[in-house]
C-alpha cells in the first residue's frame, strides 16, 4: 500500500467562505480537497468546484456520508445550527472536523497561540474572524506580562458581513470575548464589532487594547507583538501592523489601567472574495493552517 | 395625530446619556440624582441614562465609566416620580444580557441604535425587549449619510422587528431643515400606524431646535434633546429652548417652561465641566458629517500626538467612519503624526 502524501478533505457549505477556502486548500501541500457539498444546485461555489476537478453534490451531507470513500477531514462552512447537527455524524465516521461556524462544538484554535493543542480532538472551532485577527495579539502581550483585561474592536465592511453574522451579532461578541480569555490569556475579555457601509468597501481593521502592569517592559511587548504578527502573516499575507504598539499611562478614562494599543489591518488574498474581505480570508487561511496540522498528524502520527 | 390625549409630542431628555460624552463618562450617582429630580419635577416624560455609547460602552475604546451604568440607571429609576427611564444599547457593543440587566435596574424604555444602513443587526434585540415588556425605540444613526428612501427601508426592518418608534438620528449634526423634513416624511409614509417617528438633533450647525420643529411639522411624535445642550459635539437640541418654542407654537410637551429653564441653569449647568459650545471642531463635525462623540477624543489625541483636532475630524469624515469607530481616530492621529516627522 502506497503511503498517502495528502489528507483528503470535503468542504461542506458552498457559499462565500466555503468557496474561498477551496482556493486555499487547492494550494496546500498537505490537504487535497476532493469533495464539495452544498444544498443549492445553482450554487456558484459548486460550479467552480466542479470546474476545478472536485466531486460535488447539492444533496447535503447525507450524499457525502453515503459514499464508500470518506474524507479524512471535513471543513464546515455552513451555519452553527447545521454544524451542530452534522458534528456527531462526522465523529461517528471518524472524520476530523474543522468548524468555521460559531457552533463551538469543539475547542477553539488560533494558530500562533495553540495550533497543536487539540490535534487529538475530533472537532475544532475557528471562533470568529475578529478572534482570528486579534487573539494572536492578546496572546503576544500575555506571554510577556499578565493581562487583566483585553478589549478588541473589529471594523468590517458591511458587504462582508453575511446574514448569519447579522442575525447573531451577540454570538460574535460573546464567542470572541471568550476566546480572548481562554486562548489569548487575558483574565477578562471584551469584543466589539462595527459594520461600516463605506463604498468602496473598507479593508478589515482591528484594534487590540491590553491592560498591562505600569512597570511593564514596553520593548519586550513590542518585540513579542511583531514576532506573532509575522507568524500570522505567514498564513495570511495581508495581515499587518498599521503602526508601532502605543503605550499609555493610566488615566480616569482608562479605568486607571496602563495599556498597550495595537492597530491591525487584514487585507484578503482576493481568492474568491475581494481583498477588503480580510475578515473572511483570515478565517479560511487559519482553517487551512489547522487542517494542514491535522493532515500532518494523520499522515505521520506522532511525528 | 397627537402623541397622546395630553401630549402633542413626547420629549426624551438625553443629558444623562449623550451628555456622558461631554463628561467623558465621569457622571456620579449624585449627578444623576440631582438632574433626574429636577427634570422629573419639570415634567420631562422620559429621561435616558447610560454610558454615552450605550450599555457596555465602558471600555478602553470609548472611555471607562466612573460609576457602573446599571448603578446610575437604578439611581435614576429610584429618583423619578413620573418620568420613565430609558437606556441606549448598540448591537455589536452591548448584548442582550445588558438589556435584561437594565430592565432589572428599573428602566422602562429600550432604545436600540445601529448605523443607518445596518438595522438588521438589531432584530433579536428588539424581539427580546418587547418580549420582556420594555417599550422600544430604534435609532438610525448618522441618518444624513443615506437617502430618505433607504432610511425608510431600514426603519421598516426595525418596525417589523418590534420597534415602536424609529428615530431619524442626526448624530453628526449635519442636517439642515429640508434634510430632516424629507427623512421624517419618508419614515412616516413607510411606517404609517405600525410605528411612530422620532428625531434626535445636534447643534453642530446651530440647527437643533429648528430641525426639531421641522421634524414635528413633518409628523415626528418623539423628539430628543438635552437640557443645557449637555451632549456630544456642540451638544444636543436644548430641551429648555425647544420647550419654550413649542409653547409659543401651541405644541403640548407636558414640560413646564419656567421649571425647565431653571433646571438648566441651577441643576444641569453645575454638573457640567464646561458649556457645550459651537466651536471650530464642533462646527467642522456638522460641516463634514462626523459623528459627534468623536469630539472629545479628537481633542485628547491632538494633544497626545501633536496634530490638530481639525485634521483628525476631517480625516474621519473622509474615511467615512461610523459611530463606534473611535479606535480608528488613534490610527488617524498616528498617520498624521507620521507624515509630520
Amino acid at each position: 500500500m502506497t503511503r498517502k502524501t495528502k489528507a483528503t478533505a470535503a468542504i461542506v457549505g458552498s457559499g462565500n467562505i466555503g468557496t474561498d477556502l477551496l482556493y486555499k486548500l487547492l494550494r496546500s501541500e498537505l490537504v487535497e480537497p476532493r469533495w464539495m457539498v452544498g444544498v443549492d444546485p445553482g450554487s456558484d461555489g459548486l460550479a467552480r468546484a466542479r470546474r476545478l476537478g472536485l466531486e460535488t453534490t447539492h444533496e447535503g451531507v447525507d450524499a457525502l456520508l453515503a459514499r464508500d470513500e470518506l474524507p479524512d477531514l471535513v471543513f464546515e462552512a455552513t451555519s452553527a445550527a447545521v454544524h451542530r447537527a452534522n458534528a456527531p455524524r462526522y465523529a461517528e465516521h471518524g472524520i476530523r472536523a474543522v468548524d468555521l461556524t460559531p457552533a463551538a462544538v469543539g475547542p477553539a484554535v488560533v494558530p500562533p497561540a495553540n495550533l497543536r493543542a487539540h490535534l487529538d480532538r475530533p472537532n475544532v472551532n475557528m471562533i470568529t474572524c475578529g478572534g482570528q485577527a486579534t487573539i494572536p495579539m492578546v496572546y503576544a502581550v500575555s506571554r510577556v506580562v499578565p493581562v487583566a483585561y483585553a478589549e478588541i474592536v473589529a471594523s468590517v465592511a458591511s458587504v462582508s458581513a453575511g446574514p448569519g453574522t447579522r442575525a447573531n451579532i451577540d454570538e460574535f461578541t460573546r464567542t470572541t470575548a471568550r476566546g480572548i480569555e481562554t486562548i489569548g490569556g487575558a483574565t477578562r475579555g471584551k469584543a466589539i464589532i462595527i459594520l461600516n457601509p463605506a463604498d468602496p468597501p473598507v479593508i478589515m481593521r482591528d484594534t487590540v487594547f491590553c491592560a498591562i502592569p505600569e512597570d511593564a517592559d514596553h520593548a519586550a511587548i513590542a518585540a513579542s507583538v511583531k514576532e506573532v504578527a509575522e507568524q500570522v502573516a505567514a498564513y495570511v499575507p495581508g495581515y499587518r501592523l498599521r503602526a508601532e504598539p502605543q503605550f499609555d499611562a493610566p488615566s480616569p478614562t482608562s479605568g486607571g489601567m496602563a495599556r498597550v494599543a495595537i492597530f491591525l489591518e487584514v487585507e484578503g488574498a482576493g481568492d474568491y472574495l475581494p481583498p477588503y474581505a480580510g475578515n473572511l480570508d483570515i478565517m479560511t487561511a487559519a482553517a487551512t493552517r489547522v487542517g494542514e496540522e491535522f493532515a500532518r498528524e494523520l499522515l505521520a502520527p506522532g511525528a | 395625530m397627537p402623541y397622546s390625549d395630553t401630549l402633542d409630542i413626547r420629549i426624551t431628555d438625553s443629558s444623562l446619556r449623550d451628555g456622558s460624552h461631554a463628561k467623558r463618562h465621569q457622571f456620579t450617582a449624585g449627578d444623576v440624582r440631582s438632574v433626574v429630580a429636577a427634570l422629573d419635577d419639570a415634567g420631562v416624560p422620559v429621561i435616558e441614562v447610560t454610558h454615552g455609547d450605550g450599555l457596555g460602552g465602558s471600555s478602553f475604546t470609548y472611555g471607562f465609566s466612573r460609576t457602573p451604568e446599571q448603578e446610575l440607571i437604578q439611581v435614576a429609576a429610584e429618583t423619578a416620580r413620573q418620568a420613565r427611564i430609558a437606556f441606549l444599547m448598540l448591537p455589536g457593543l452591548g448584548v442582550k444580557d445588558d438589556i435584561l440587566a437594565a430592565r432589572d435596574s428599573g428602566a422602562a424604555i429600550c432604545r436600540i441604535a445601529t448605523h443607518c444602513t445596518e438595522a438588521d443587526i438589531a432584530v433579536q434585540h428588539f424581539g427580546l425587549a418587547r418580549e420582556r415588556g420594555l417599550e422600544t425605540v430604534g435609532f438610525l444613526m448618522m441618518a444624513h449619510s443615506t437617502s430618505p428612501e433607504n432610511l425608510a427601508r431600514q426603519a421598516r426592518i426595525m418596525a417589523d422587528a418590534g420597534c415602536q418608534c424609529v428615530y431619524v438620528v442626526d448624530s453628526a449634526g449635519a442636517m439642515v431643515m429640508d434634510d430632516v423634513t424629507d427623512r421624517v416624511q419618508a419614515l412616516v409614509a413607510e411606517l404609517g400606524a405600525d410605528a411612530q417617528v422620532g428625531f434626535h438633533g445636534h447643534e453642530n450647525l446651530a440647527l437643533g431646535t429648528g430641525n426639531s420643529v421641522a421634524a414635528v411639522k413633518a409628523g415626528a411624535l418623539q423628539i430628543d434633546g438635552s437640557t443645557r445642550r449637555l451632549g456630544a459635539g456642540a451638544g444636543n437640541t436644548a430641551v429648555e429652548a425647544f420647550v419654550a418654542v413649542c409653547a409659543k407654537m401651541g405644541i403640548r410637551t407636558g414640560i413646564d417652561v419656567l421649571k425647565i429653564i431653571d433646571a438648566a441653569e441651577d441643576v444641569v449647568r453645575p454638573v457640567m465641566d464646561e458649556e457645550c459650545r459651537l466651536d471650530r471642531l464642533a462646527l467642522l463635525m456638522g460641516h463634514a458629517g462626523v459623528y459627534s462623540s468623536f469630539l472629545k477624543h479628537a481633542y485628547r489625541l491632538a494633544e497626545r500626538y501633536g496634530v490638530t483636532g481639525a485634521e483628525i475630524l476631517l480625516k474621519a469624515g473622509e474615511r467615512r467612519l461610523v459611530g463606534g469607530q473611535e479606535d480608528q481616530l488613534i490610527d488617524i492621529a498616528l498617520e498624521l503624526a507620521a507624515t509630520r516627522d
